[in-house]
């Protein structure tokens, strides 16, 4: 569960002040919001990414706002997915739980099965140069959901991808929540993607999250 | 509907293909002459030596002395340069602070400054109370380590600027990520960064060695011009020219530019070249 109580925010001159909202555990939340409303400037702070002015942020009930990035138990798929490019998919799988240390067997098992569930098999020695937009997409998921963090947080996952990939993601994308059960935070301006994939739209109209039905959101 | 006033069929643009012709030939005239200057100044070094005078001149002890000075002192600024360079040009990339702006006009001071106010600056700065003390320690002024120090404070500051470029080219979303997925600061530089920076590493490393290799001004007035002592390839450049042997000043001339060929070969398979022209940009 996501819990964010009266958030305060600054990047340069910019700033969000008392930003409330919450997402229940389990369900997959659409953040819309005009261009420059401080989406992506929200879903860093509750990251840990950007520090915060006031207020708190829940994570499944833990107060996480004075933990650094990697103890928040959150996945983090940015904008440009951000893969790294000297890794091969596999190391991409298996970079956070090296980096927590996670025995060899257990990385090797994890990694696995990451690949067949995201279909990545056949991708694992290859490095991010050559995969097309909905590979990338997947391994960029892959990599985040691989520690099995509680919350997911997507910032316009879908946004770079052309019809046929938007649809193969938007799949995946249904599918992570059951497989992975995660509680997610999607931030998009795509109205047919919210429609689609969330339970939650919520709306960021300058410190307020408003939740809005789907049905109240014009075509 | 009537048909009977179709508008005329717009005209195909009239060929211009002979102007564009003409530019592009003005253009190839223009650059054509820098260059036949440059490949005629290599060609008349090269034709006004011959192999045997070439061959006679690395048999000579002075300049032997010189090529292995040259060799140990260039390797070991391009070292120095690079082990300076990475922090700063990281810190420069990635932080913002009050005073940056300062902060980058004073790395760029050696690149500006004319290379003999830095040999005197450096032989001033020496004679100050805490240089005369290290000099107790380390013989600096006049002596192998005076070449070493003229060498770096110029190419250090390439190596700096090229390193920066390099680290401004890998996004900072990356180091974020690997943040979340539980790196602390210092392992998502080692793991993320520094892996993705190689490129203009080497691209910083080779060019702080070359800068060191052509370097003479400072070195003149820091280190002087002593054979067996301080003498580098271009002091042997000098010295031979100065006393009138210039096959010898050729045959050395014609070493440096087959290093500065084979670097520039180098830093074009495998270095960074965006970063390579940003490092050398003054």
């Amino acid at each position: 569960m996501i819990q964010v109580d009266r958030l305060g925010v600054r990047a340069g001159r910019f700033e969000l002040a008392g930003v409330s909202f919450a997402v229940p555990a389990g369900q997959h939340a659409c953040l819309m919001g005009r261009t420059g409303s401080g989406k992506t400037t929200l879903l860093e702070a509750i990251c840990g990414l950007r520090a915060v002015t006031g207020g708190q942020v829940r994570l499944d009930g833990r107060e996480v706002v004075h933990l650094a990035p990697g103890d928040r138990g959150i996945g983090l798929v940015p904008q440009d997915r951000a893969l790294f490019e000297h890794l091969t998919v596999r190391e991409h799988l298996a970079f956070a739980l090296a980096v927590r240390r996670w025995s060899a067997p257990a990385v090797r098992e994890r990694v696995e099965e990451l690949a067949h569930w995201l279909q990545l098999d056949h991708l694992l020695d290859r490095r991010p140069a050559g995969l097309s937009g909905g590979e990338a997409q997947r391994v960029a998921l892959g990599r985040a959901l691989a520690f099995r963090p509680t919350i997911l947080c997507l910032d316009e996952p879908l946004s770079a991808l052309d019809d046929d990939m938007r649809a193969e993601v938007r799949e995946v994308l249904r599918s992570v929540r059951h497989h992975a059960r995660v509680t997610i935070l999607h931030v998009t301006h795509n109205l047919a993607d919210a429609r689609d994939l969330a339970d939650q739209i919520l709306v960021l109209r300058g410190a307020q999250v408003v939740p809005v039905a789907k049905d109240a959101l014009g075509t | 509907m009537s048909q009977g006033s179709a508008p005329p069929a717009p005209r195909p643009p009239r060929a211009r293909g002979g102007s564009d012709r003409g530019f592009l030939a003005a253009l190839w005239v223009i650059g054509s002459l820098y260059l036949v200057l440059v490949v005629a100044m290599l060609a008349a070094d090269a034709a006004y030596t011959s192999p045997w005078h070439l061959w006679q001149s690395l048999q000579s002890r002075e300049i032997r002395y010189a090529i292995r000075l040259s060799l140990l002192s260039c390797s070991l600024t391009a070292i120095l340069s690079l082990w300076v360079a990475i922090p700063i040009g990281y810190v420069m990339a990635r932080q913002d602070f009050r005073g940056k702006s300062v902060l980058d006009a004073l790395l760029d001071i050696p690149i500006v400054l004319p290379p003999l106010v830095i040999g005197l600056s450096l032989l001033i700065l020496f004679q100050t109370v805490p240089g005369r003390l290290l000099e107790r320690v380390v013989p600096v002024t006049y002596a192998v380590p005076s070449v070493i120090l003229a060498q770096f404070m110029v190419a250090c500051a390439f190596a700096v600027r090229t390193m920066r470029a390099t680290f401004e080219q890998i996004s900072p979303r990356q180091e974020q990520v690997a943040l979340t997925l539980g790196c602390r600061r210092s392992q998502a530089f080692w793991w993320v960064v520094l892996p993705q920076a190689r490129r203009g590493v080497l691209t910083a490393v080779t060019l702080a060695w070359a800068r060191s290799l052509g370097e003479f001004g400072p070195i003149l007035v820091f280190s002087g011009a002593t054979r067996l002592r301080t003498e580098v390839l271009p002091t042997t450049v000098f010295l031979e020219l100065s006393v009138g042997n210039i096959e010898a000043a050729v045959a050395v001339s014609l070493l440096m530019v087959a290093a500065a060929v084979a670097v520039l070969l180098l830093i074009r398979a495998y270095g960074s070249e965006p970063t390579l022209t940003q490092g050398v940009r003054p």
